[in-house]
């Protein structure tokens, strides 16, 4: 049995409200975060039949400000920031020198000389360090990690949920756009992101105001059966779309073009931090990818399970899980290059059973954001 | 939750239901809701023997895998089957259409080392207070 939760472990301000919904916690990177409230297959289901909302303030806030704020974000994120227009949003990762990931993120520019980062929860402080030492005094740089409540409302009637407590066009944010605006009454960044493959926001809100915007929307998604949503259900959703998780999927030993965002590596927007090491590595060849695998045989591979071809050790999984939607084991993992084409016949190594799987195209289960 | 007397229970959160010389096992109510949704269960083959409180087969859910245990020791007579199709069968219904070995019993005196359904209670409350 997992022991108690420690004491020092981080909350965020709706930790209440979760209590109160039956959740079930987690730690996840140094924060009690609920894993799941009625259950992750119903979970993942209301997301992809109807709406879900979660607490996803977790997530680090990191601002960057000033007359060279554009320039200290090019020079510290692989994708072109340049091409941002005020309340457009990008995402992008921050490599180190080796081209080794320190995070993933999205970007968001809030005025010209004004950018707003969302990093992951466990590597806010590394983040924040990271962006401070490379900024070299060029902008001002605050964590406001603390002072921000983050909420994600996923599904298809995520729009009818969130339009009518709202004082602006939802119409009008388009897929990766971010407007300003007020959610009954709370002042809110909302954004057509987020990491299920659905339609639907990110919204950010002062801390403070975090548990009155979560109460609003449950009430405002009731004839949409709207559902909390718990760590266990994102995880699943984002898997089936393929979406990759840092600490799993990239890490600081993988490269962006090694777990297939190549796309938003920009070798040619001027030089950042990264750029010659994955220059190289894209002129000498990818040695290794990040592949979508799907079980054959009955099963589930797990992060960390050998993926072999011709008795031969081949790659590691990364992330599995089996997937509610499809209702079979899925996961991704790094192969050589060599076996990374979708249908590739390979096995995983399960327990010291080797189980038939083979390389598969993701998104898993069919996107269904709205890009138009 | 239940915990159904009449049942004997391990500390590694198995049932046995001793019926003559044959007993089903399979996962306590509290095991399944640790667990959450099952989504996949092993388990030897019928024919085979299971071992006195060793590992006999995996269950997973959408997040772990644990090992399961055998409360005793015996020659596997019937698999519940069924499971491999409807896993769930764990979570809704861990007494009955949950179950998942049938065992002949090779060792009777096994089962009076197991806990009572009013002893694993009380188990599970000192666990939690631990």
């Amino acid at each position: 049995m997992a022991p108690q939760a420690a004491l020092s472990l981080k909350r965020t301000p709706l930790y209440e409200l979760h209590r109160e919904a039956g959740a079930k916690f987690v730690d996840f990177g140094g924060w009690e975060m609920p894993v799941q409230y009625a259950g992750i297959i119903e979970e993942h289901r209301a997301v992809r039949t109807s709406v879900g909302l979660f607490d996803v303030s977790h997530m680090g806030e990191i601002e960057i400000r000033g007359p060279r704020a554009l320039e200290v974000v090019q020079r510290l994120t692989t994708n072109d920031a340049s091409k941002l227009e005020v309340y457009q949003v990008q995402y992008s990762t921050l490599c180190y020198p080796h081209g080794g990931i320190v995070d993933d993120l999205t970007v968001y520019r809030l005025a010209p000389e004004h950018f707003l980062l969302c990093v992951n929860a466990a590597n806010i402080d590394k983040d924040f360090a990271w962006i401070i030492e490379q900024a070299h005094g060029d902008a001002d740089i605050t964590n406001t990690s603390v002072e921000i409540a983050q909420l994600a409302l996923q599904g298809r009637q995520a729009q009818a949920t969130l339009q009518p407590l709202c004082d602006i066009g939802l119409d009008a944010v388009r897929y990766y756009w971010s407007a300003q605006g007020r959610v009954r009454g709370i002042e809110t960044l909302i954004s057509r992101t987020g990491y299920t493959g659905e339609d639907g926001f990110e919204m950010y809100c002062s801390a403070a105001e975090g548990p009155q915007l979560w109460r609003a929307l449950m009430e405002a998604g009731a004839p949409y059966q709207i559902k909390p949503i718990g760590l266990g259900a994102r995880d699943t959703l984002r898997l089936e779309m393929g979406y990759a998780l840092y600490g799993h999927d990239i890490t600081a030993d993988t490269t962006p073009l090694q777990a297939g965002l190549g796309w938003i590596v920009k070798l040619n927007k001027g030089d950042f931090v990264g750029r010659e090491a994955l220059a190289k590595e894209r002129g000498e060849g990818i040695k290794r990818r990040l592949v979508g695998l799907e079980m054959i045989d009955r099963g589930v591979a797990r992060a960390h399970y050998h993926i072999l071809a011709d008795g031969e050790i081949v790659g590691e999984m990364t992330s599995g899980t089996v997937s509610p939607s499809l209702n079979k084991g899925v996961g991704l993992g790094y192969v050589r290059t060599e076996c990374a084409k979708v249908g590739t016949p390979v096995q995983v190594d399960i327990r010291g059973k080797p189980a038939q799987a083979r390389v598969a195209a993701t998104p898993f289960y069919p996107s269904q954001v709205r890009k138009a | 939750m239940e915990f159904p007397a009449g049942l004997r229970y391990t500390k590694e959160h198995e049932w046995i239901r001793v019926e003559g010389d044959q007993a089903y096992v399979g996962i306590t109510d509290y095991a399944q809701q640790e667990l959450g949704d099952v989504v996949y269960v092993e388990l030897p083959d019928a024919g085979g023997a299971v071992r006195y409180m060793e590992p006999f087969g995996v269950v997973e859910s959408v997040k772990a895998v644990s090992d399961l245990f055998a409360p005793v020791t015996g020659a596997v007579s019937q698999v519940n089957e069924e499971l491999f199709n409807r896993p769930e069968l764990v979570n809704s219904d861990p007494y009955g259409q949950g179950w998942m070995l049938l065992v002949q019993i090779g060792d009777p005196a096994q089962l009076e080392t197991l806990m009572t359904a009013e002893q694993y209670q009380a188990y599970l409350r000192q666990a939690r207070e631990g």
